[in-house]
């Protein structure tokens, strides 16, 4: 491991209009470290997730980024080019909702592959054994390479493209509610295999769950998050087991509804 | 009752002209791009080569000699109409020769016949977007255009090779103009790719419909996409044409009778009727001979502007036909 880390977030806001998105969330990430964000509808998890992916520009605050040449790089001042270039290869995103992440009309193949081709290989039988390789890693027959994810179930989606992600090899993942829209038997598959490609690939993430044992199973570390700030963070298992925020006490104990 | 007075040279006013020369010059400076344009309501109907039509009305000078084909044939109702068209109001000189004709309007083809410095390409193109197969948001694919982000063209070549084994697509095959942007060449056969790469003629591309205008100068690059173990090849024939006998020229199967009879023959007619020798084919009545500017102030005819109609649109593979 390292010693510096892999991203620096410090006094990030985002404001729509009035209203509070999230407001001055400060954070280091470190390489390989799995950060859960957790929080109630409306606390500013997807906020914060969208404005660290760049997908989103922050009203105020910074963010760093260690780039793989060791280079620092301030997010919110790179080029349109270079985020984008970030985005497909040393980052990945994975949507709630498998459809926003995967081309629903070409072949589990193809979106296994695009990323490989958007940085440049020409080579369709490298590409495609790859996609075969990384189908078996996310559990998906190989027989089912040229099939669209239409006909695929929303848990065999969701590995889908969580290999469409993974294919260039990122450091760092994004992940928004993962298991959110799946069956209780589906979700504990899809997080078996979450932790484990996690594990065995050394990334770094961050995921947003509103789900205290995804967080449990997942994460290292938390940050707790109330009306966009965060009011408590630290190592999961002392966050859950020995609360100290107040509001962190309810939602632990499950009083909340989160 | 000079109908003829009542249109401007060409059809178009000056004012719109130089609009689209304006479009035009911008095409040929950046290689491949495509270049939005006002384009006009002309006498015929979008899907007949509007886009065409208007680059053509715009770089035609009374001097040029002009030949129109459509799948390689200049006896089609289309090509006859537009070539009669512009016989009409701008009083030019026509022709099938590809060698006499200084520009070239053309539906789905590139003459077999090498084109020579100072001639032009005009393309009628329905769809000029070749990202609009998997990215139907146009901020999206200008931005894809804009950052050179073009990894989705070998998504649909992949997808290609996965269902068929090999890149099936023949029509409208993507090509890389002089290393930069990536552009469809028209619904014209792949087989005529290789043409237009460092071709010493100008090739312009209109889409009226869609209002983009797009050019690749002389001498251009022009690379079609391809994976290093499914490299691009053109359709080869198994026969000769049927009857010039020409081997190496792009084949159209042509059905002779109700019991299965057919033949493959060029489908550039021109190129054909030279090696046959045909001498009908320099027999037509809208030829080079009626030089527009040349005889005079021809008879102001009575006749209207032809009527712009066409056959209907060959099957383009795919795409929409123009
Ligand atoms: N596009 C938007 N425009 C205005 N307000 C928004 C927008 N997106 C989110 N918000 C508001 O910002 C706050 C945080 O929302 P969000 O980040 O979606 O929370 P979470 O993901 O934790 O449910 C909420 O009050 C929400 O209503
Ligand atoms: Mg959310
Ligand atoms: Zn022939």
């Amino acid at each position: 491991m390292t010693d510096e880390p892999l991203l620096r977030v410090s006094a990030l806001s985002k404001f729509y209009g009035s209203r509070v998105g999230c407001e001055n969330v400060t954070f280091d990430l470190w390489p390989g470290e799995v950060l859960a964000v957790v929080g109630e509808s409306g606390s500013g998890k997807t906020t914060l997730l969208n404005c660290l992916s760049t997908r989103l520009l922050p009203s105020s605050g910074t963010a760093s980024y260690r780039m793989r040449d060791g280079q620092w790089r301030e997010l919110y001042r790179m080029s349109e080019a270079e985020r984008r270039f970030l985005m497909r290869t040393d980052w990945g995103f994975v949507h709630q909702n498998p459809a926003d992440g995967l081309r629903m009309t070409v072949s589990a193949g193809a979106n296994v592959g695009e990323r490989l081709m958007a940085v440049g290989d020409r080579h369709y039988g490298r590409i495609r054994a790859t996609a075969v390789d990384w189908l078996s890693r996310v559990e998906i027959d190989e027989d089912r390479i040229d099939d669209e994810p239409r006909a695929f179930s929303g848990g065999m989606r969701q590995r889908l493209q969580i290999a469409r992600n993974l294919v260039t090899g990122p450091r760092l993942v994004f992940m928004d509610e993962p298991t959110g829209g799946l069956d209780v038997s589906v979700q504990a598959r899809l997080l078996d295999l979450l932790r484990r490609l996690v594990t065995d690939l050394g990334l770094a993430a961050i995921v947003v769950t509103h789900d205290l044992a995804v967080a449990r199973l997942l994460s290292q570390r938390m940050m707790v998050m109330k009306d966009g700030r965060v009011v408590e963070s630290g190592l999961t298992d002392r966050v859950l087991d020995d609360p100290r925020a107040p509001y962190t006490q309810l939602l632990v104990s499950s009083i909340l509804q989160v | 009752m000079t109908d003829i007075a009542t249109y401007n040279f060409a059809y178009l006013d000056e004012q719109t002209k130089r609009m689209i020369r304006r479009a035009i010059l911008k095409g040929i400076a950046i290689p491949g791009y495509q270049v939005p344009f006002a384009s006009r309501e002309m006498p015929m109907p979008y899907g007949w080569g509007t886009g065409g039509v208007q680059v053509t009305a715009s770089i035609i000078g009374p001097d040029d000699v002009l030949k129109v084909i459509d799948q390689g044939a200049d006896d089609t109702t289309n090509a006859v109409s537009i070539r009669a068209f512009f016989k009409k109001v701008a009083k030019v000189a026509v022709t099938t020769e590809t060698a006499k004709a200084t520009i070239i309007q053309t539906r789905h083809r590139i003459p077999e016949q090498p084109l020579t410095a100072g001639q032009v390409l005009v393309f009628q193109v329905p769809i000029p977007e070749p990202l609009r197969f998997l990215e139907p948001r146009e901020t999206e694919t200008r931005k894809m255009h804009a950052l050179e982000e073009y990894g989705l063209m070998h998504v649909k070549l992949y997808e290609d090779i996965a269902r068929h084994g090999r890149i099936a697509t023949t029509y409208a095959y993507p090509v890389k103009v002089e290393g930069r942007y990536v552009m469809d060449p028209s619904p014209t056969p792949k087989f005529d790719n290789p043409k237009m790469h460092r071709s010493p003629a100008l090739q312009l591309f209109g889409a009226g419909r869609e209002k983009r205008i797009y050019a690749v100068p002389p001498f251009t690059g022009v690379v079609s996409l391809d994976f290093e173990d499914h490299p691009f090849e053109v359709q080869t024939f198994d026969q000769p044409c049927a009857l010039c006998g020409a081997e190496n020229v792009y084949l159209d199967e042509v059905i002779l009778d109700d019991h299965g009879g057919h033949m493959f023959v060029c489908s550039d007619t021109d190129h054909c009727e030279k090696r046959r020798g045909d001498p009908t084919s320099s027999s037509w009545g809208d030829r080079a001979e009626g030089a527009g500017g040349a005889d005079g102030q021809s008879s102001p005819s009575s006749t209207p502007i032809p009527a712009l109609r066409a056959d209907p649109p060959h099957n383009g593979e795919g795409k929409e036909a123009e």
